[in-house]
């Protein structure tokens, strides 16, 4: 079997001190495959975010380890000085409310996480084009995201999330604005990077409907991972 | 790709409008500035138009435009026989209102003496004084024009000629009359005054007395020198034009030019605030698209571009703006709005300072984003 691409070993994460500390997650281990889409259940407050933000470098854990493409980010403390070239690079983000810039049509919304990894203007439109009509949404390049539907929003965030080609995908509740129809869409969608890609997918979700189309699942209760089954 | 440019191409009308306001408020601040140095020029205009070297003016006083001053009218004779005087020509100012066509009309009287210095050098249009009485010459802001009849004191004057650019420093229009007859308006007593005056057995006034005598020197000759000898008269004072000059502008521009730095300064201020302001809440709008931009990787250089080039092209705009408006209101103000290119730059370049440092407060916002805003909803 390949290497995991995302791997966490005894990490944990607590805010505060002494008697206000907040133990937000405890101890986690995980391992996340390239090409498996795996499922991040619990209920609120059990520490699904927390989790998703460890993995993507935005909150610094406490202790424990934390792998990424096979590179060890953190160990006590950070590996990497540049974070945000880290996310650049590695990781892509499906938020719940897709989160697309306003200002922005939606080929230029994908064009910009090319822009900021340094693609030249020509060829970042070029490729934002070229995922846009692989995600089937080509035919509304120039639109705003204020005129795109619920649906064709969430794809152009996805296209955006694949545009620097990231080995892992950590998505926020992506079907939570969704109607079925459309979250399963979504869902066979991710499956289908996942695969094609051979990219590790984390789905952070509420959504019942869904459950099914995990790999594997993770739950997560107070902090803990709680064994499946 | 720039942001900026096309956040605002998102919320044009907005940016627009924003602009409009900050123009407003710039156009007003060059306009005091133009004002200032409207001021400036008018109150010089006067005292440049005699084309003089050196003022002759009462003892102990500093001359006609900072206080009254008079000296007798011989005094002339005197100072045109010092050495190294090429010309002299007496003067009087006087300030009049007169009701005219139904409305009031505030003029400067000056008074001067044909074929010396003081005349009027050029005309826009009609002819030199000619007769010695009851002529005129009108600065065309007067709103006369040539061949009318305009009552002065107790005598009427034909106006002959018009005069462009010759203002007091009150920004009233100057209008020229012979010495004889502006020494009769300023110093002739109504008939029952006078008549009051013989009954208690006051001698007649003379009407020989003028505010000041100008002279202008030979070439080579330093008026300092020249203005040494004559103030050894105890009963007279002598300036040099450029004594004269400084003294006009710190006694009768002083105050207006630190009460218009002042307000300009607060303006200055209120425009910053404004930009501040006006940042901070665009930079609010966008909290949740600067933690989605961070959360993708833009590096902190990205955000304080989107926010300061977004500061600058406001200030750009509204300064090109607010410069335009004024450039084609100033004709329309009640007094005189000299516009200078260097002025219009140096506020151009303060505005692009204030920008960038009123930007600091959305800056600071913007870098204080956590990109975990992003997730979560």
């Amino acid at each position: 079997m390949a290497a995991p691409l995302v791997e966490l070993r005894g990490i944990a994460k607590t805010y505060g001190r002494g008697e206000a500390a907040v133990h937000a997650l405890t101890d986690t281990d995980l391992q996340v495959y390239p090409g498996q889409v795996v499922g991040l259940l619990g209920p609120s407050g059990s520490g699904k975010t927390t989790l998703l933000n460890l993995i993507g470098c935005i909150v610094e854990p406490t202790r424990g380890r934390l792998d990424l493409d096979g590179e060890t980010v953190y160990d006590g403390r950070w590996l990497r000085s540049d974070l945000r070239r880290l996310r650049l690079e590695k990781i892509g983000f499906i938020f719940q409310f897709h989160n697309l810039l306003p200002f922005l049509t939606a080929e230029e919304n994908v064009a910009v996480a090319l822009d900021l990894a340094g693609v030249p203007g020509a060829e970042a439109r070029r490729r934002a084009r070229a995922l846009l009509d692989y995600l089937e949404v080509g035919h509304r390049s120039a639109t705003l995201p204020s005129r795109l539907s619920g649906g064709e929003a969430q794809r152009v965030a996805i296209a955006r999330a694949l545009a620097n080609r990231p080995r892992i995908i950590l998505a926020d509740e992506p079907t939570a604005a969704l109607d079925s129809g459309r979250a399963a869409m979504v869902m066979d969608l991710l499956r289908r990077l996942a695969i094609e890609q051979q990219a590790a997918i984390l789905v952070v979700t509420h959504d019942e409907t869904i459950f099914g189309r995990f790999d594997g699942t993770v739950t997560l209760r107070d902090g803990r991972v709680v064994p499946n089954g | 790709m720039n942001l900026a440019l096309r956040d605002v191409r998102h919320n044009l009308g907005r940016f627009l409008l924003t602009c409009l306001g900050l123009s407003l408020l710039l156009g007003v601040v060059l306009s005091m500035i133009g004002i200032y140095r409207g001021l400036v020029d008018e109150a010089l205009t006067l005292v440049r138009a005699p084309g003089a070297d050196l003022w002759i003016v009462e003892s102990g006083t500093r001359g006609p435009f900072a206080e009254a001053s008079r000296i007798p009218g011989d005094t002339r004779d005197a100072v045109a026989r010092l050495a190294g005087v090429a010309a002299a020509g007496s003067l009087t100012f006087q300030s009049v209102e007169t009701a005219h066509r139904g409305r009031t009309l505030r003029l400067y009287v000056v008074g001067y003496e044909q074929g010396r210095p003081g005349e009027p050098k050029r005309l826009a249009a009609g002819r030199p004084i000619t007769r010695s009485h009851y002529e005129m010459l009108a600065e065309r802001r007067a709103g006369l024009e040539i061949g009318e009849r305009v009552r002065l004191g107790r005598d009427f004057y034909e106006v002959v000629g018009l005069t462009e650019g010759i203002v007091a420093s009150g920004g009233d229009p100057v209008v020229h009359l012979t010495l004889k007859d502006s020494q009769r308006l300023q110093f002739e007593l109504d008939p029952p005054a006078a008549r009051r005056e013989l009954a208690r057995g006051a001698s007649p006034a003379g009407l020989d007395t003028v505010n000041a005598v100008v002279a202008r020197m030979l070439p080579g000759v330093p008026a300092a020198g020249v203005a040494a000898e004559a103030a050894r008269w105890k009963h007279l004072g002598a300036l040099t034009q450029e004594d004269q000059e400084g003294l006009l502008l710190k006694s009768v521009v002083e105050k207006a030019r630190r009460q218009i730095g002042l307000f300009t300064g607060i303006l200055l201020a209120v425009s910053a605030v404004v930009i501040a302001l006006i940042l901070y809440t665009l930079t609010m709008d966008k909290v949740k698209a600067i933690a989605t931009l961070k959360l993708i990787g833009a590096p902190d250089r990205t955000i304080v571009a989107l926010i300061v080039q977004q500061a600058l092209a406001m200030g750009s705009i509204g300064w090109g703006t607010g410069t335009l408006l004024i450039l084609l209101a100033k004709d329309h103000f009640p007094r005189r709005l000299l516009l200078l290119p260097e002025d219009a730059l140096m506020l151009g370049a303060a505005v692009l300072v204030l920008c960038v440092a009123a930007s600091g407060l959305g800056v600071r916002l913007a870098l204080k984003v956590d990109p975990a805003t992003a997730l979560g909803g």
